[in-house]
């Protein structure tokens, strides 16, 4: 035991570990949010079906603490290995160069640093909003979800901070879907030209999934 | 053609350095970037200044000695180049160009455009080779060899170690270098015995040496004079990941 | 006597067999008390210092490059000779030995060619073995192909970037002993004097190119594998900072310089575009293998190549050498097109240009498989030149390219220096006046790999060291003979660059020491470069101060150096009055222009040896037999 705990602590120390490890979290992650996005999705089969779902949810007890603890530690060693690295990086090129110019690496790619934290601020924003019911004056405590989403959505300025959030989770998702293969060594010039592609199509999908909620209900499409 | 140049100048290791602007205003363009700057040298020895120091040998893009940024890319404007093979015809009359060395920390720059790349060599110790002594060889045809592999290493053994890769790198990794190494020898059934003890040492030395981490960007592959690929790099993190998980402890040969 | 070629006695076969045997042992828990410094880390210095380390000697290896891994071997592109018969097409020991031995007309060693030959076998095992990634056939096994003066199938080759590859191999040795603590690397490092201590090679003094400190270090033994000197010439293919710097001080503390004329140009190289131009790029001669070389029929005919009809093409050297065409030498082939183009057909805006066309082959072989065999030449062409071979024939002119010339050395590789040993291109050993394609990585391979690691031992059970340390009076000398010449240097403060003398003497040793010699040029050569050098040491500028990087006093010692090399060049041009191999002397030809040796007088080695500055070098004579191989008219008709 003790030599795999150390096998665990020194893979974690380097910096293929790290990046290993923000890969299959990363990967969690994603699985989450599109999970997260097909549950919400129901809201456009009307209130009784997005509400049974969140009761079906609810009702799973200690399971769902279970899964939220196991999404939390994701999203924690996902947050701490990346800042790690990124101290790190930051630290190999103590200078900068005086011009600078990019010939392939995407706005995304370069922006993982950035997009990560405002993420981070969302979700903890988007749980007390949502699940929680701060900065929310119609928060229904009894589980009526359905209730609590137009509600919220009705607010002009929560929706607009919603979208953004969504359009980064886009850039995030666009690289860091292809990129966890990669880091995971899973590279074959026949495929991932294709996982390339298809990490920017979720990325596109979960964009415009999320956001038709808040502008659905904006539009008055849901009410 | 008129060219304008704005060149870093940095006496030595320990001073600071600043660009320097300089015009040469009857550049051929038949001329490569290096000789380009042999004339302004020549022309700054006549007025007394101080010659740009440059790194360069063979002038034929193979020996990796040569190499800066220009206009914030490394090698310059033209793909799959390194800076000696690079010629004027490329530019417009009258551009202005930025020079700058290398910069990351594993790279002090020595002077002008010149940096100290001795990492390099320090991770190539630390286990890019076959430990084969001479006169141990069997015959060269004793193990055949897919052509596709022998192809495929060639592609990653072609690395001229110029260090395009980690002054491209956003975080000035040197993923690119390291992987085209253990690819190279990965690829080959004498690489075998050692691949998992050659990833785990040369990526620990690559640490070391300051370099930071690879964060799939893509530019080294875009600015490699030798168009190294990514795929080598994924190749590196899956050795490594296996090594790390499956390697035995020296000496547990029962497990 | 000062130039015993120490050659085993017995038949050719034997004899490296014999020499080994004959030869002492270190005991191996000896080796780690021997040093051994080696300056230059190519293909041989490299080699020789890895293989060493790997013995337990312990070792110093110094290089001007950054990194080991870049000394100019790196640019070799097309292969590597071995004997290996894979190809099942006739080939032998034998046979390598014969091509070699005819291949340099006569005035090379028949014992270092036998044993080069035979140890060709062993290089590419030993390659193969360190992951060099050659070319292979779909079924696995290696593949060759033929080269320049051979009619045999046994080039091995990686890609257009042989020569990149075995020195990766022979750097990833000497990296490998370098982590086991037996070899020590001094990277941009420059000797620029040679220790000699009661009359044998004890160190070296060196220059650190960053903080400029001057420095002696002290070994049982020294190896120069530092190249040859191609440079002389200002334009050739070598690397700008290729110098014979360490060879020449060497001279000068005692080691013999042989056959200086013996220079090569390579027939496939890029034209001169203009007088700003550094260095001259070669492309491959494996590209002679499916290209075919012409000029148009008539002079002065300056229409574009395609426009040429086929009958007012000449394809010179399939007209005039039907057996070998266009795979004839490289001198022969060279000396064919500074005829054509003499004759005013030369093509491209000089005139000093053939074609190399490649039209037939992209028909016959399709564009897929050319692009597999010489895709990175192309591509080098199309950038250097911005035209692109597949639609243009390629321009091609002769390029100074490699000196079979070099330090003298015995059967075992040592100088008249006892303790210093000269391997690969900077010794003069084993390709006589003309070099074959794909044979200087095998000779410099041969000697680091399999023949230093040897002879040198040999040489250290043989002798007794005295312990001695930097505060030698013979260290001290010799620093202060460096420090006089950079305070020499730095203190001119003329008008001109260092570059503007290097090119001033390249075009003198071009013009009159080049492809074709005659003794008028000979003289004028002669008289010239002697001025050149004093105007040198009455009008160079060299900016700075020694204690920095300074780039512009290196390459003035080496220019300098360059200015003495030069003058001993053409003074065994003038005194070899024959044509042989490179060596082509206008006074020495057939009606068709073919060159004539005397073997009557000239079979022999020239040694030269340094009297002073000022005094005119002895020439001494180490005569050539010939058992095997006997001398004719080399003929690729």
């Amino acid at each position: 035991m003790a030599s795999t705990f150390q096998r665990t602590l020194r893979f974690y120390e380097a910096t293929i570990g790290k990046k290993a490890l923000i890969a299959v979290t990363g990967a969690i992650l994603v699985l989450y949010v599109v999970g997260h996005m097909i549950g919400n999705l129901q809201i456009y089969l009307g209130r009784e079906a997005l509400n049974a779902y969140a009761h079906k949810l609810h009702d799973l007890g200690p399971l769902l603490w279970l899964v939220r603890g196991f999404l939390l530690l994701a999203v924690v060693v996902h947050i701490v290995a990346s800042i790690q690295l990124w101290l790190m990086n930051r630290a190999a090129r103590p200078s900068r160069y005086v011009r600078q110019s990019w010939v392939k690496a995407t706005f995304a790619s370069r922006t993982m640093i950035v997009t990560g934290p405002i993420l981070a601020a969302f979700i903890v924003y988007h749980v007390l909003h949502l699940t929680v019911g701060r900065f929310h004056p119609g928060f229904n405590h009894e589980l009526d979800v359905y209730h609590n989403v137009v509600a919220g959505f009705r607010n002009v300025p929560t929706s607009v901070a919603y979208i953004v959030a969504m359009a980064l989770l886009g850039y995030h998702v666009s690289h860091g879907a292809w990129s966890m293969f990669q880091s995971a060594g899973l590279h074959h010039p026949r495929y991932m030209p294709i996982v390339q592609k298809a990490a920017v199509a979720l990325a596109i999908a979960l964009f415009v999934g999320n956001i038709s909620i808040p502008i659905s209900i904006l539009a008055g499409f849901i009410r | 053609m008129r060219i304008v140049l704005h060149i870093w100048r940095q006496k030595n290791g320990r001073s600071s350095g600043k660009m320097v602007r300089y015009e040469l205003p009857d550049i051929n363009s038949h001329m490569s970037f290096l000789e380009m700057l042999d004339v302004l040298n020549e022309r700054l020895i006549e007025k007394g200044e101080d010659p740009v120091a440059f790194d360069h040998d063979c002038r034929e893009g193979i020996c990796g000695m040569c190499g800066f940024v220009i206009n914030g890319t490394a090698h310059g404007p033209v793909r799959g180049t390194t800076v000696c093979q690079l010629h004027m015809r490329h530019f417009q009359d009258g551009e202005e160009l930025y020079l700058e060395p290398w910069r990351a920390k594993a790279f002090p720059v020595i002077k002008d455009l010149m940096v100290d790349r001795g990492a390099f060599d320090r991770i190539i110790a630390a286990g890019g080779y076959v430990s084969v002594s001479t006169g141990s060889a069997p015959d060269g045809n004793a193990i055949p060899i897919p052509k596709d592999n022998a192809e495929l290493s060639m592609d990653a053994a072609a690395c001229i170690a110029c260090g395009a890769c980690v002054a491209a790198c956003p975080n000035a990794s040197a993923a690119l270098f390291t992987a085209a190494k253990i690819s190279h020898l990965a690829l080959l059934p004498q690489g075998e015995p050692e691949r998992h003890q050659r990833s785990l040492r040369m990526v620990a030395q690559a640490n070391t040496e300051g370099f930071g981490a690879c964060s799939n960007v893509g530019e080294c592959e875009a600015v490699c004079p030798k168009k190294i690929t990514l795929e080598n790099i994924a190749r590196m993190f899956r050795d490594y990941i296996g090594a790390s998980w499956t390697r035995r402890p020296a000496g547990a040969s029962r497990g | 006597m000062r130039h015993n070629p120490r050659i085993p006695s017995g038949a050719v076969e034997t004899m490296w067999d014999r020499c080994r045997f004959e030869m002492k042992l270190v005991n191996p828990a000896n080796k780690r008390k021997y040093s051994v410094i080696v300056v230059g880390s190519g293909l041989a210095g490299g080699a020789g210092a890895a293989t060493m380390g790997e013995l337990g000697y312990n070792v110093k290896c110094f290089c001007y490059q950054d990194s080991a891994r870049r000394a100019h071997s790196i640019a070799a592109q097309g292969g590597i000779n071995a004997a290996k018969n894979y190809q099942n097409d006739g080939d032998s020991v034998w046979r390598l030995f014969y091509d070699t031995v005819k291949g340099g007309d006569f005035r090379a060693r028949e014992a270092n060619v036998y044993r080069l030959a035979q140890l060709s076998l062993n290089i590419i095992d030993q390659c193969v073995a360190q992951g060099v990634p050659f070319a292979r056939e779909y079924g696995g096994m290696l593949a060759n192909r033929s080269f320049g003066g051979a009619q045999v199938s046994r080039t091995f080759y990686a890609r257009g970037q042989t020569g990149q590859q075995l020195l990766l191999g022979a750097y990833q040795a000497l990296m490998r002993q370098v982590d086991a603590g037996r070899v020590k690397m001094f990277p941009r490092a420059e000797m620029l004097d040679l220790i000699v201590i009661d009359g044998k090679a004890r160190g070296i003094v060196t220059r650190d190119m960053v903080s400029g400190r001057i420095e002696s270090h002290l070994a049982d033994a020294v190896v120069l594998g530092t190249g040859g000197y191609g440079n002389v010439f200002y334009l050739s293919t070598n690397a700008k900072g290729c110098n014979a710097t360490a060879i020449w001080r060497a001279y000068k503390r005692g080691a013999d310089f042989a056959n200086p004329c013996f220079t090569q140009i390579h027939p496939t190289c890029i034209p001169v575009s203009g007088e700003y131009q550094s260095k001259l790029t070669l492309m491959s001669e494996s590209l002679r293998n499916d290209g075919r070389i012409w000029v148009p029929v008539a002079k002065g005919d300056k229409r574009p190549a395609s426009q040429i009809p086929e009958q007012e093409r000449d394809y010179f050297l399939e007209r005039r050498y039907p057996s070998f065409g266009n795979l004839a030498p490289r001198d022969v082939s060279s000396r064919a097109a500074k005829m054509v183009c003499d004759e005013g057909r030369g093509v491209g805006h000089t005139g000093l240009g053939v074609y190399l066309d490649f039209a037939d082959a992209f028909q016959r072989l399709g564009r897929a498989t050319m692009d597999e065999r010489y895709g990175n030449l192309f591509e080098m062409y199309e950038q250097i030149t911005g035209e692109d071979p597949h639609s243009v024939p390629m321009r091609i002119f002769p390029a100074s390219h490699y000196t079979m010339g070099g330090l003298w050395v015995d059967y075992r590789l040592m100088s008249t220096i006892p303790g210093l040993f000269v391997i690969g291109e900077a010794n003069f050993s084993d390709h006589g006046a003309n070099r074959l394609g794909a044979s200087a990585l095998m000779q410099g391979l041969a000697d680091g790999y399999f023949i230093i690691p040897y002879t040198l031992g040999d040489y250290l059970a043989s002798n007794k060291f005295e312990k001695v340390s930097t505060d030698h009076p013979a260290c001290k000398e010799a620093e202060d003979n460096v420090n006089g010449i950079t305070r020499r240097l730095l203190g001119v403060n003329g008008r001109h660059t260092v570059d503007h003398f290097h090119r001033e003497l390249g075009k003198i040793m071009w013009e009159y020491c080049g492809m074709a010699r005659n003794a008028a040029g000979l003289q004028k050569a002669l008289a010239r470069i002697p001025e050149l050098r004093d105007e040198f040491w009455r009008d160079v500028r060299v900016l700075g101060e020694n204690e920095e990087l300074n780039q512009s006093l290196e390459k003035a010692g080496r220019v300098a150096d360059f200015l003495e090399l030069g003058e001993l060049l053409c003074l065994d041009a003038l005194e070899r009055d024959e044509s042989c191999g490179g060596h082509f002397r206008e006074e020495h030809q057939t009606a068709d222009g073919e060159a004539i040796r005397n073997d009557e007088r000239f079979c022999h080695v020239t040694a030269w040896e340094h009297r002073g500055p000022g005094v005119k070098p002895v020439q001494h004579r180490e005569p050539l037999e010939f058992h095997y191989v006997l001398p004719s008219v080399r003929s690729y008709k």
